[in-house]
């Protein structure tokens, strides 16, 4: 650092790094999510086991899960959503400080699963907008992490540099 | 008009859930509050009651087998086995020997998986968060031992990683109606030997740091204390009625499976607080291997599934049949119409009695106590709810 | 089935209760009484209080659309002490006149599987300190485990409400 004279006939990009404020806010976005705790069924249990060694969400950022809708960005709905439950799910997603982004896990989320019943929403999208979805019944936590990953790549392109 | 916050000693309302960290699942108590003490409280439920009683009107009994296993995503087989074991007797079916013990087998080890989650959850939720990780890894190699009973039922790799997906890591496939899909794969037996042995060593690196320590005593003794009379009348089943003296399992009153044919202790607790219902959550893991253990010695030999014809009758009769689940008492009452499809499916939820007591054992306590409370009853909305 | 007649705790209800028990027969291995819809809740307390059968087990409507009246609630009841179970059936109807006496005063775990059988059914039990629905939600119009609700049931519209509004409708039961 510092211990060699920059040479001032080299290529910029090989020494100077431009970028946007979005491309930067993007990246720190992206690798470090903060999802909200939602699990309403089976699915939860599925997504639990992403958060241990063996799978490590921590690994891509996504671990610090949080408790209040103010503090988090994504909603990841795991598990059937009732008629009952959908106006909760959307009060959540609303309290949700934008950019916010949703992922369905499962096929309930996704679709309303095997229960095509007039107790169950055929889909969370009929009530919030949905950025990925996760098939699977449920899903297991390599799902999970897929999906995430998935998410990243919506949320901004890889690498800050332009 | 003045704020009854600002007021002492008058009782606010207090909503809690249905969204909590500590719940697992989705659960809305509204709470009467006086300063820190609950002076009642209200479950409100059905966040994730799916219709599912009304689906299994539509379709035949071995379809409506798959819906059972989301049920109650602690113990899927548990459920699986009460559904089969009802059908099984409207119908008529025998299961061969070699099945019940197999049953008996699976049940028991989703038994020990169930106590798992709950013995982690319930730490947590307390504040201890070593038994958290130990009891969740423990679960983990037991529900992997679940999931091998399928390795060899896939022809080709590609559906068993699909097998992955369509999660059968929670929901064990192998139960069928009259038996199971097929024998155990080569070294399964033995693979779940060496789970045997090693296991009582595995749950005292759980649960005895917990058992004799001060902290954990003082959170949980005393408190939430049910009355052997009240449990029974609030139709509390399983081991919190067991915490609170009552000796009833069905496993030895109306013994299914091969319970008849094993020895085991039902442990039975004296005070009816939250450090019974722990002890006696993690003895019954200990006996539940000693049941595995049992069943593995005197596995014999034969068909896992009972002769198709015997599938064929279409009956016109009705049954109860009731199992003891890891959370209690989980039964089924069928009517069957003649036709294949069953007329009425009624699905007995241990949690749905359990939570209906969670008020009984509220009442007085620390609103801080709260989570213990939910986590000692061990519920799972889904089967509450259905 | 005609040893379900002389079964001495059918014969014992019997002397007791009189007409009460319309009839005793064995379905699926238990005892099945029918029971006179007026008198269930005297039947089930002389069930606990003088023959143990303290645990109510479950508690269930099913619905028959071609009888009159078209449902029937079915209660499993078990005596822990001498290892029994035994089942009482009641035929009850709509509205209020074919309501049934609520036995939530004879065992609590009555009151939400009461509560239930209304949300899902539409039958009354008189007496019930809180008949209201349980599952599903207040303004939940229909009582879907009738065989003629339609499984995947009414479209209000609901959900597309919900949506538009942004979070402001109900569902807060």
């Amino acid at each position: 650092m510092g211990s060699a004279p920059v040479d001032a006939t080299a290529p910029a990009e090989a020494t100077v790094l431009t970028t946007t404020y979005d491309r930067i806010f993007d990246w720190a976005r992206r690798l470090s999510v903060r999802p909200l705790l939602l699990g309403l069924s089976c699915c939860a249990v599925g997504m639990t086991p992403a958060l241990d060694p063996r799978h490590d969400l921590a690994r891509f950022g996504g671990e610090a899960f949080r408790a209040a809708p103010g503090r988090s960005d994504l909603l990841i709905v795991a598990g059937t959503v009732s008629e009952k439950m959908a106006p909760l799910i959307r009060r959540l997603w609303d309290e949700m400080p934008d950019p916010k982004w949703a992922i369905a896990l499962g096929s309930c989320a996704a679709c309303g699963g095997p229960y095509r019943t007039y107790a169950v929403t055929q889909g969370v999208d009929r009530v919030i907008p949905i950025d990925v979805y996760v098939p699977g019944c449920p899903p297991g936590p390599e799902a999970l992490l897929a999906g995430l990953l998935e998410l990243e790549k919506k949320i901004g392109p890889p690498g800050v540099g332009a | 008009m003045s704020d009854p916050l600002l007021q002492r000693g008058e009782e606010i309302e207090l909503g809690f859930g249905p969204r909590h960290p500590a719940i697992r699942g989705v659960l809305r108590l509204s709470l009467r509050v006086d300063g820190d003490r609950i002076v009642d409280c209200c479950p409100v439920i059905g966040h994730v009651h799916r219709g599912v009683e009304k689906l299994f009107e539509l379709q035949p009994h071995a379809d409506n087998l798959a819906h059972t296993d989301r049920l109650d995503f602690g113990a899927a087989a548990a459920v699986n086995l009460a559904y089969a074991g009802a059908v099984e007797k409207l119908l008529g079916i025998v299961v061969p020997a070699r099945a019940r013990y197999l049953r008996t087998i699976l049940a028991e080890l989703q038994r020990i998986a169930s106590h798992l989650l709950w013995l982690g959850t319930h730490a947590a939720d307390l504040g201890a968060m070593p038994p958290f990780f130990a009891a969740l890894g423990e679960r983990d190699g037991v529900l992997e031992l679940c999931e091998r009973y399928l390795e060899d039922y896939f022809e080709s790799d590609v559906e068993s990683e699909a097998g992955q997906d369509a999660g059968e890591r929670l929901r064990l496939e192998g139960i069928r109606l009259g038996g199971l899909s097929h024998d155990p794969p080569a070294g399964w037996v033995e693979r779940c030997r060496e789970f045997v042995e090693s296991f009582p060593a595995k749950l005292d690196g759980c649960a005895g740091p917990l058992t004799e320590n001060r902290l954990w005593k003082k959170r949980t003794v005393g408190l939430g204390v049910l009355s052997p009379e009240a449990a029974v009348d609030l139709g509390v089943t399983g081991p919190a009625l067991r915490a609170s003296g009552v000796a009833w399992d069905l496993r030895k009153a109306l013994p299914y499976e091969a319970y008849g044919e094993v020895d085991f202790d039902v442990p039975v607790g004296r005070n009816g607080d939250t450090y019974d219902r722990y002890l006696v959550r993690v003895e019954e893991m200990r006996q539940a291997n000693r049941i595995v253990a049992q069943c593995l010695d005197r596995l014999p030999d034969g068909p896992v599934l009972a002769e198709p014809s015997a599938f064929e009758a279409k009956v016109e009769d009705e049954t109860y049949h009731g199992i003891e689940g890891p959370r209690g008492e989980i039964g089924f009452y069928l009517v069957g119409d003649g036709t294949a499809n069953p007329y009425r499916c009624h699905l007995r939820a241990p949690s749905f009695a359990h939570l209906q007591a969670l008020p009984e054992l509220c009442r007085g306590e620390l609103v801080g106590d709260l989570v213990a409370l939910i986590g000692t009853l061990d519920v799972a909305l889904e089967e509450a709810d259905r | 089935m005609e040893g379900a007649a002389e079964d001495p705790l059918a014969v014992a209800l019997r002397e007791e209760l009189g007409e009460a028990i319309e009839s005793a027969r064995t379905l699926g291995g238990d005892l099945t009484l029918q029971v006179r819809r007026e008198a269930i809740a005297e039947v089930c307390a002389a069930l606990k209080e003088k023959h143990g059968f303290t645990y109510l087990v479950d508690l269930c409507g099913v619905d028959f659309p071609g009888r009159e009246p078209r449902f029937e609630v079915v209660y499993h009841v078990c005596s822990p002490a001498a290892n029994r179970r035994v089942r009482l059936k009641v035929a009850a109807g709509e509205g209020e006149a074919a309501a049934v006496p609520s036995v939530a005063g004879v065992w609590r775990a009555a009151n939400w599987t009461e509560r239930e059988v209304w949300d899902l059914y539409g039958v009354r039990f008189d007496g019930h300190p809180d008949l209201t629905r349980i599952l599903l939600w207040e303004g939940f119009d229909g009582h879907p485990l009738r065989k003629d609700f339609p499984v995947e049931g009414i479209d209000t519209g609901a959900a597309a409400a919900t949506a538009k509004a942004g979070g402001s409708g109900g569902g807060e039961a």
